[in-house]
């Protein structure tokens, strides 16, 4: 058990007194939409009592727990409120889970990106369950007269021992919240965790799986109209001129204008992100009406920028990889001197192209701005950004513009950059009506904000006993460098240089699942096989040598890694793959990498099909801390799995004259059941330490394994990404 | 414009649209039914799956004049409670992570295995094969198909 001052989350807390009946659950919805298992029968609380601003107690002991981040597939919205629950000490199974839509007062950090919910809510939501199962209890004491030591709780009662009495928390919440909230509150030790470390199922999973309405296109309201927006099909290209009159007399069409979700004099946030903020706005009765006309729309646009092609900016970046940096953005040793005096030098560049995020529901948002309030409903990771932009573009104040969360369609770093709801907001707004903005999905595919395209340059050093004694990594990319200079090898050996340069382009990009991991811990890991193959050793032990060194002897200062929870997770994968003995015609790869906080490890088993190659199996070790749903966790890991591997064999954008080449899933290819892995077993260890980011760090270091095991398939290093394109085969 | 009586879910169902307007935006627009979702348009992710007279369809490329009398199913109408066997395997495995493909895995998953009750691993990978999960679910999917082919007995 450990104490934990109440005071720096205080302001989350409500003190609502316990008005009863109705007013209370104006605007709440649950009955409608939060009946998460109808089979169990929860009885529905004649009146509700506010606790704080996480949860509130029904009379009957119902408990409803908000869940204050954007869901967007990685479970928040079951995760966090456990974390509640565990603390306040009720059963789960009476618990009720709403979705919060943004609100700044109450909560803080409403935001879902760089694996951070959990890691940056665990406190505070500890810390809600905590606080108000003390004041339940103080209430229960004051009640029964008896000091609050002597009162223990379980699963939503409150008991005190010697005179054998017990009461439920709904009989006592609205007495508790009168109460002053608590200077410090106890938080449980972890060995004593009931929820927390135990498999609860997705709370939306019956909704799902039955088609209820959850997501943000399928949002439906009195009067909305459906929005549909033109943008340039190319980058560099901007607005001239459209006719209207050409569509206006098309069935359903009602309106036709230009937007600009960029004017001068307007802040914009770092989440506006946008190579297209003037764009042509369709209004209309139904969405296929609309897109009938946005088919038909004649629109001029002008080139004001150089249109780039894969070419331009693909001979661009193998041009930085020859130059020098200005100033390194690491240097231990002396680099030049070791490779010098170098008995053999490795070398070998590394490539990847442009991803689009894709997420399957497509960017859609619904706005009703009218004179003195803007609505907004959607699927957005930052709404906070998102709000501020929108107040900006309206001329309203941040208080007239609220925002309601729906659950996403997928995320993937797409839905943190809000151009669609600014763009719905300035819709609205314009044509005086609801509008439901929706995109195709050839606009969100060429609408850019992608991962970028990369290089990376390696060079290894080894001395006459193949020791590696230098390391050089030099990283160009649209918009910036993929390296992270602290990162292993960094600390590991003695002479080490690395190297950023910066391309820009008219393409716009941004943060795509495990931002520039998902590139570096494939090249990083693919190229650290290379080495331990060159210098005849094991890639495990190669790997597990280094991280000795930088326990025992760290190289330089800030090195970003824990070399004994590196090492960790390879000997546990290591151990449970069986490592060192594949079964006949298998061919074995393995990585491991560091981001978002957590470590992992990863062996994989490859089959050759003719040239095709079948994953049989992955094994990976997970250190992410404490796991707070450990089934739905495993769900993540398998997902970054399967979302690495696809990617990296048989994803691109690639560019014609500023047009991306690929505009639906008929040339962007996605992986496909038959090509994921047969079987990925994960194991997760168990060290008690703080939760950790789980939604991203899966996928990085499965491009390597797998890179490293269709190596040993084939006989032939990939060293650039996708692996198969079009009809390319393997081997 | 043109009107159109369509049987869904066991009922008539009857709308004025043009007549080459799509099942999946009939659906969704007209009657509110969002369960069927829109993904590509261009019947390559399966999100709008449904079935006609049994059979698995991509409402996003069926024209409403060329569904006539065919029963249709959506997810809306799979079951009375959300309890067929496939739905209930889904929930079993915790298949969703967005759960944004998941009514159209459902709706594949359902026709397939009213045809081939006991399917291989290779018969389940080529039914689903048309159904994209960007969140790579695809391992539980296989898994929930097959839990389903047992429950289905």
């Amino acid at each position: 058990m450990s104490t934990i001052k109440t005071a720096v989350n205080r302001r989350s807390f409500l003190k609502v007194s316990a008005a009863a009946g109705g007013g209370m659950l104006l605007g709440f919805g649950w009955l409608s939409s939060c009946a998460r298992e109808p089979e169990t029968g929860l009885e529905i609380p004649e009146s509700w009592t506010d606790i704080n601003a996480f949860l509130k107690i029904g009379d009957n002991g119902v408990v409803t727990i908000m869940s204050p981040n954007p869901e967007i597939g990685q479970n928040v919205k079951t995760s966090m409120p456990m974390i509640v629950a565990e603390e306040l000490d009720v059963d789960w199974q009476k618990v009720v889970v709403e979705q919060a839509g943004l609100d700044t007062e109450k909560f803080t950090r409403q935001v879902a990106g760089g694996s951070q919910s959990i890691r940056q809510s665990w406190k505070s939501l500890r810390t809600a369950g905590a606080t108000a199962r003390r004041m339940l209890m103080e209430a229960a004491a004051k009640e029964w007269d008896v000091p609050v030591s002597e009162l223990t709780t379980e699963q939503g009662t409150i008991h005190h021992k010697s005179s054998g009495k017990s009461i439920g928390y709904g009989a006592v919440a609205t007495a508790a919240a009168t109460l002053e909230v608590p200077e410090e509150v106890e938080l449980k030790d972890p060995k004593d965790f009931k929820i927390i470390g135990t498999s609860r199922k997705n709370v939306d999973a019956h909704e799902i799986v039955t088609g209820k309405p959850l997501f943000g296109l399928d949002v439906q309201k009195e009067g909305m109209r459906i929005a549909m927006i033109a943008h340039p099909p190319a980058f560099g290209q901007k607005l001239k001129s459209f006719n209207a009159e050409e569509v206006l007399n098309m069935p359903g069409v009602e309106q036709v204008f230009a937007i600009n979700a960029a004017p001068e004099g307007v802040e914009l946030q770092w989440s506006d992100t946008n190579a297209f903020p003037e764009l042509v706005a369709i209004v209309g009765r139904s969405t296929w009406e609309v897109l009938q006309a946005k088919k038909a729309l004649k629109v001029e646009w002008e080139t004001v920028e150089a249109p780039e092609s894969t070419a331009d900016y693909e001979a661009a970046l193998a041009g930085l990889m020859d130059q020098p940096a200005e100033e390194p953005a690491r240097r231990d040793g002396d680099p030049g001197k070791a490779f010098e005096g170098a008995a053999k030098v490795i070398e070998q560049t590394y490539s990847a192209p442009f991803l689009a995020h894709n997420t399957l529901e497509p960017m859609n948002f619904y706005a009703n701005v009218t004179a003195d309030k803007a609505e907004l409903e959607g699927p957005i990771q930052t709404p906070e950004s998102l709000r501020k932009t929108v107040a900006a573009l309206l001329g309203m104040e941040e208080a007239q513009v609220s925002i309601m969360l729906t659950r996403m369609g997928g995320g993937f770093g797409r839905r943190l950059y809000g151009n669609f709801g600014s763009e719905a907001a300035l819709i609205s707004q314009k044509a005086g009506v609801p509008v439901k903005l929706v995109y195709t999905r050839e606009d969100d595919m060429t609408q850019g904000t992608y991962r970028p395209a990369y290089k990376v340059k390696y060079r290894a050093a080894l001395d006459e006993n193949n020791n590696l004694i230098a390391f050089q990594v030099r990283g160009a990319g649209i918009h910036g460098s993929p390296i992270f200079e602290n990162r292993f090898p960094a600390g590991a050996v003695a002479h080490y240089l690395a190297e950023n340069h910066d391309l820009g382009s008219n393409i716009s990009t941004g943060a795509w699942r495990a931002p520039r991991s998902n590139f570096m811990a494939y090249a990083e890991q693919a190229f650290i096989d290379e080495i331990a193959e060159v210098t005849g050793q094991d890639p495990i032990e190669f790997r597990l040598q280094l991280f000795e060194k930088a326990l025992q002897a760290p190289v330089g200062e800030n090195n970003d890694y824990d070399a004994a929870r590196y090492a960790g997770v390879l000997k546990l994968v290591k151990e449970k793959a069986g490592w060192g003995k594949p079964a006949p015609g298998i061919h074995r790869g393995v990585s491991a990498y560091y981001c978002h906080n957590s470590y992992v490890a990863q062996v994989v088993d490859v089959e050759m099909q003719g040239s095709t190659p079948r994953i049989k199996k992955v094994w990976c070790a997970v250190d992410c801390g404490i796991v707070i749903n450990p089934d739905a966790a495993r769900n993540q890991i398998e997902g970054g799995i399967v979302d690495g591997i696809g990617h990296a064999m048989y994803s691109a954008i690639t560019f014609k004259n500023g047009s991306p080449e690929q505009q639906n899933f008929d040339r962007y290819r996605l992986i496909r059941n038959s090509e994921a892995p047969l079987e990925i077993e994960t194991f997760f260890v168990d060290n008690g330490i703080d939760p950790t980011g789980l939604g991203e760090p899966s996928l990085p270091p499965i491009q390597s394994a797998l890179a490293n095991a269709l190596y040993r398939a084939t006989g032939q290093r990939i060293y650039r990404q996708p692996f198969v394109s079009d009809n390319e085969v393997l081997g | 414009m043109a009107s159109f009586t369509l049987q869904i879910n066991g009922k008539p169902q009857t709308v004025e649209v043009a007549p080459e307007t799509p099942l999946l935006w009939v659906l969704r627009d007209h009657l509110q039914m969002t369960g069927t979702k829109y993904g590509c348009g261009i019947g390559q992710c399966g999100a709008c799956t449904v079935h006609l007279n049994g059979t698995a369809m991509r409402s996003c490329s069926l024209p409403v004049s060329a569904v006539g009398d065919k029963a249709i199913t959506t997810i809306e109408g799979l079951s009375d409670k959300g309890d067929h066997p496939v739905q209930q395997a889904w929930l079993e495995h915790d298949v969703p992570q967005c759960g944004y493909c998941q009514a159209g895995q459902i709706m594949t998953a359902s026709a397939f295995l009213a045809n081939t009750p006991k399917p291989t691993d290779v018969q389940i990978e080529a039914a689903m094969n048309g159904n994209l999960c960007r969140c790579g679910t695809y391992t539980r999917v296989k898994a929930a198909v097959k839990t389903a082919s047992a429950k289905m007995g």
